[in-house]
């Protein structure tokens, strides 16, 4: 008798907590399907302070660097992927960037992947290549002898800022360390002579492009396809020249060009986009769907 | 001699009736699920996490042992009234305490083994098939003997933590001792912080009793050398030496003082 009580105060036991799970898992099911109203609110970071942070994770500073370095990822991504109705700001970007790698100082893909996210021309990224420089010279301050870094920074100056005495300097640094490629030299020199010149900018990011960093290949083949766009959008541009000057104060659009004989069809880029064509000016580039937008200069960040 | 391991291999034993070794499910679990899920998150850097993951779940899984279990060596025995009949063999006071730390010793010890071969398995499984020039690109290989080295040092790390809970559980509760062992491993990380207390503060009183503490409390940051093994960074074996004899001493004061309250506790 004592045995079928205890029998059925277990089973009502059960069965209580089985239908409680099952009463949380069919709300949650009707949450996903009928979901609040989203609100675009900023994203928090409650913790600003990397030196705090490094007392708080009580040695754990690696682990603790990776979970800041996925949030850093993270943030970049879905700021980067939002909705157009979304104001991309990226603005936790440099403060996890800036813990993952105090926390963790030798953490060379932040300093690396991050100098990319950082200097990305807005809307793709925060178009800060200001705070691309710091991070890359912390790291440098971390490890002075990472040839690497200075590398970087020499495309920092180079692809963001234009300015190409900066980005020979820190190629001509970087092929100073001991165990740095020996086309770093011959790079810096490349840099200062022909600086601005589209070709000079394709060697350096084939060098890159050679790296054994995969993310990084990843990022030369990028750009390379953005300076063969830049190639493709003179030659379109020569043609609605021709047409406009053909045409003169008409609207100009693909169909016409194609019409006149002057296309052969709807020019792509590398990514399967159509270009973009502005009417009335017959600007071109490349369209904001593209993979390859935005080309360099295309867009100014908001500070 | 014989009657430390005798009480050794009876604290081992007991740990294995508590299910102990329970977290090293949850810790294979872990590494399992880490090394399915990294991959997606991280930009390449899945060797590395692992490796953190690794190396700080197997110091945190420790970490609780050693206290949690370490507290509770000698009152458990208080509570259950299991030390008088002890007492009343041939076990002398300080073969009681030496062997109830041998015997967590041994626990943490098959613990840490048994996460090390599974730290190295999930890295054998990661790299496995990766090619060589993206190998290259790592700052450590993947399946890198000098992770044994952090792993040493967590061990010893532990020890200490051990030492510190056994000594205060030799004469407070339970919860005392864990809020003591706790406290003292918090302030552990911080004594190079004490060191330059006179940067922040200027009472002389102040500086001298934090130079005090820099000195008498354990530098467990010493302990902690996983971020340097993670980007293959060599750490000296003068380094290593130090560290253990530093351990080794530090254990030894915290045994012989357990030992000394310990022997003046009356249990008749």
């Amino acid at each position: 008798m004592r045995l079928a009580s205890l029998w059925e105060g277990r089973a009502a036991a059960g069965a209580a907590a089985a239908f409680c799970l099952g009463a949380a898992v069919a709300l949650r099911a009707a949450e996903d399907r009928w979901p609040a109203p989203k609100v675009d609110r900023p994203e928090l970071l409650y913790l600003h302070s990397p030196a705090i942070a490094r007392r708080l994770v009580l040695g754990y500073d690696g682990i603790a660097a990776d979970v800041y370095w996925i949030r850093a990822l993270q943030h970049f991504g879905e700021e980067r992927l939002s909705s157009r109705t979304h104001v991309r700001t990226y603005v936790l970007l440099y403060p996890l960037l800036d813990l993952t790698t105090t926390l963790d100082p030798y953490f060379s893909i932040a300093y690396r992947f991050g100098a990319i996210f950082l200097g990305e021309a807005y809307p793709g990224g925060p178009g800060r290549p200001d705070l691309a420089i710091v991070l890359l010279q912390k790291g440098l301050a971390a490890q002075p002898t990472k040839w690497q870094y200075l590398q970087d920074l020499g495309f920092v100056y180079y692809w963001h800022l234009h300015d190409f005495k900066a980005a020979a300097a820190a190629f001509q640094r970087a092929s100073e360390i001991p165990g740095a490629p020996s086309w770093l030299r011959p790079l810096a020199a490349v840099t200062l002579a022909e600086g601005g010149h589209r070709e000079s900018s394709r060697a350096l990011w084939r060098q890159l492009a050679q790296s054994d960093e995969p993310w990084l290949r990843d990022s030369a083949k990028l750009r390379l396809a953005q300076l063969d766009a830049m190639d493709v959008i003179e030659s379109l541009q020569a043609r609605v020249q021709t047409f406009r000057d053909a045409h003169p104060g008409e609207a100009v659009t693909w169909d016409r060009l194609v019409a006149a004989g002057l296309l052969p069809g709807i020019p792509l880029d590398s990514s399967g986009t159509p270009f973009a064509l502005e009417a009335a000016t017959g600007a071109i580039t490349v369209s904001g769907a593209s993979k390859l937008f935005p080309l360099p200069g295309q867009i100014q960040a908001p500070r | 001699m014989k009657t430390i391991g005798s009480v050794a291999v009876a604290v081992f034993r007991e740990s294995v009736r508590d299910r102990v070794f329970y977290n090293l499910v949850l810790f294979a679990l872990l590494l399992v699920a880490a090394s399915i899920l990294i991959g997606q998150l991280t930009a390449g850097q899945d060797v590395k996490i692992i490796k953190d993951l690794g190396l700080a779940a197997t110091s945190l899984f420790g970490l609780f042992i050693a206290v949690f279990v370490g507290i509770n060596l000698v009152s458990k025995e208080l509570d259950r009234r299991s030390v008088y009949p002890l007492f009343a063999k041939p076990i002398r006071r300080f073969e009681f305490i030496l062997g109830k730390y041998a015997g967590l010793l041994l626990t943490l010890l098959i613990n840490i083994a048994v996460m090390t071969i599974a730290i190295y398995g999930a890295l054998y499984l990661l790299s496995r098939g990766v090619p060589e020039p993206v190998q290259r690109a790592w700052d450590a290989p993947a399946m890198d003997p000098a992770l044994l080295e952090a792993i040493a040092l967590i061990y010893l790390n532990l020890a200490v933590v051990t030492a510190v809970a056994l000594f205060f559980s030799t004469y407070s509760s339970p919860m005392l001792a864990a809020v003591f062992t706790l406290g003292v491993y918090v302030a552990g990380q911080f004594t190079a912080d004490l060191r330059r207390f006179d940067i922040i503060v200027n009472s002389p009183t102040a500086v001298a009793v934090a130079k005090a503490c820099y000195y008498v409390l354990p530098d467990f940051a010493k302990f902690d050398i996983k971020l340097a093994v993670v980007h293959g960074i060599p750490v000296s074996g003068a380094y290593l030496a130090s560290t253990a004899a530093y351990a080794a001493i530090y254990v030894a004061a915290l045994l012989f003082g357990a030992v000394m309250i310990f022997s003046r506790r009356d249990f008749k």
